[in-house]
């Protein structure tokens, strides 16, 4: 009986010293982390400079384009009705690729293969645009990307990466953003890390960028290999933290600092 | 391409003060910061902010470096008369962008 | 992040451009105390400068120096007899002292501007408003900047 117990009171010591996922209900989204005056940047269509891309976005989703001569419209109709909930789910399965593609291999996906067009540059002014309009549709909806036993393989190599220790100083992504959220690094407050406002207008880069941007610049931060643009371990890592994330609501675009 | 928005009510009472805020899309260059390989970037931004009432300035603003990428310019006027409200930018290497908005004074 | 090529590439092109010998320049805050005066100077002239009536709203504390969101409201009638004619915002930390410059007049209703600033360093912004009668008052707002804009880089 008291083998048990001291057993049972081992667990409990170990599992409370044990870096762990952030408990859901304690999950905060890098909004409200921020100043009031970013969020009140964010809130507001009229002067969150993340609007200017949006009405790009929209422009090109009208845009004939390609060797087929069309238009994302032409397929997918008023996007506000057609593209309600896709940002929520991604990444999602691709049965073609056999793994999960994020939202801007998707949109490139549709160019090459419906629109006969070249794929948009990663990191460029219209992918950036077309992504954020899309990802806009699901303002205000939980993040839900779908786990099953074709993605689950995938979750776990995201997980993996987050808990892996790497570059020259070592780190794990858990050391700071589960370990140490809310704290300081270097006067910027230490972000939980949840993709809730992707494409994000970032104030340091004065410009709209996306997911990968972000984990490309930690990764340079901890002066660690950085992968390619759309590589398979961001992909990865992508899916873990929109499932990291689940039930958050998006807020494309967010402003973050 | 979205060069500006402007976002102000359609509609006002006469002599009712009326906000407006208007977004650009501009990097806003200082001319301060460098390449990788330590070349300066030349200086290139919006230098004038004009908003016009049926074709009387109402308001003018001259912007320097220190104002942010992607400039936010939020105002107000008198709404005097019905017409037309027009918004001009004017900057370095020949930038120049103009968006009218309409307005109903009753 | 620069390697060492880099840096001695850097220190060699500095040789020429003045902007970027200013940068670099030992007396640095004194000059640009100096420019900030100047330009105060260049603005009000002679004219006495009283404290008062301009409203200056920056955040105490700020995120990042790139974009810090800048309110000013000056208080007056906004009639033909007596109205603001410019706003000015000016600082004494920024590479150059100039902000911005607001023309307005009785048509605008209320004078104020809403804008987003960009702040080199912890310092004090000044705003002063021109009166149709000619005379100047002026607002400071002092604030912490954690992260400077125009002297650090963003490239990743």
């Amino acid at each position: 009986m008291s083998a048990r117990l001291l057993l049972l009171a081992a667990c409990f010591v170990f599992t409370r010293t044990l870096a762990g996922e952030i408990p859901l209900e304690q999950r905060r989204s890098g909004y409200d982390l921020m100043s009031r005056e970013t969020q009140k940047m964010q809130d507001d269509d009229a002067t969150n400079p993340g609007t200017l891309w949006l009405l790009d976005g929209e422009a090109l989703w009208k845009r004939k384009a390609g060797a087929a001569g069309a238009a994302c419209a032409d397929c997918h109709g008023d996007a506000r009705a057609s593209m309600k909930g896709v940002a929520a789910r991604y990444p999602a399965f691709d049965a073609a690729r056999g793994r999960p593609v994020n939202l801007e291999q998707r949109i490139n996906s549709c160019r090459t293969d419906r629109q006969k067009a070249p794929p948009l540059a990663w990191e460029s002014k219209d992918l950036l645009a077309l992504t954020a309009y899309v990802a806009r549709q699901s303002r205000g909806l939980p993040i839900n990307p779908a786990i099953d036993d074709r993605t689950k393989p995938f979750l776990e190599a995201g997980r993996e990466a987050f808990h892996r220790r790497q570059g020259q100083l070592n780190l794990a992504c858990a050391m700071c953003h589960d370990d140490n959220w809310g704290k300081h690094l270097a006067g910027s407050v230490i972000p939980q890390a949840h993709p809730t406002g992707y494409p994000i207008y970032r104030l340091e880069w004065q410009g709209l960028g996306s997911l990968e941007r972000r984990l490309r610049g930690c990764l340079t931060g901890i002066r660690a290999q950085v992968p390619e643009f759309g590589s398979d371990e961001f992909v990865d890592l992508e899916l873990y933290l929109m499932w990291r994330a689940r039930g958050m609501k998006i807020e494309t675009p967010g402003v973050r600092p | 391409m979205a060069r500006a928005v402007v976002t102000l009510p359609a509609t006002a009472r006469r002599g009712e003060i009326i906000e407006i805020k208007t977004l650009a899309q501009h990097a806003m260059e200082t001319g301060f910061r460098r390449t990788q390989i330590g070349e300066l970037i030349p200086r290139d931004i919006i230098r004038t902010f004009r908003c016009a009432y049926n074709g009387v300035e109402v308001y003018r603003c001259d912007l320097h470096p220190a104002i942010a990428a992607n400039p936010l310019i939020a105002f107000t006027t008198v709404a005097t008369e019905s017409g037309t409200l027009s918004f001009q930018w004017v900057g370095d290497n020949g930038y120049a962008v103009t968006e009218i908005a309409p307005i109903r004074v009753e | 992040m620069t390697t060492r090529r880099e840096f001695l590439v850097l220190a060699t092109a500095l040789a020429v451009p003045a902007a970027a010998k200013a940068q670099l320049d030992p007396n640095l805050a004194a000059n640009r105390k100096a420019a900030f005066q100047a330009a105060f100077k260049r603005i009000v002239g002679d004219s006495p400068v009283r404290p008062g009536r301009v409203k200056l709203t920056l955040p105490p504390l700020i995120d990042n120096g790139n974009s810090v969101p800048l309110s000013v409201s000056v208080a007056s009638p906004m009639t033909e007899a007596d109205h603001v004619k410019a706003i000015h915002v000016l600082t004494e930390k920024n590479p150059l002292p100039d902000v911005v410059s607001v023309h307005l007049g009785p048509r605008a209703g209320r004078a104020s501007l809403s804008t987003r600033v960009r702040l080199a360093d912890t310092q004090t912004v000044t705003a002063i408003a021109q009166m149709s009668d000619g005379s100047f008052w002026s607002d400071g707002a002092e604030v912490v900047v954690t992260l400077s804009a125009c002297l650090e880089e963003g490239l990743i």
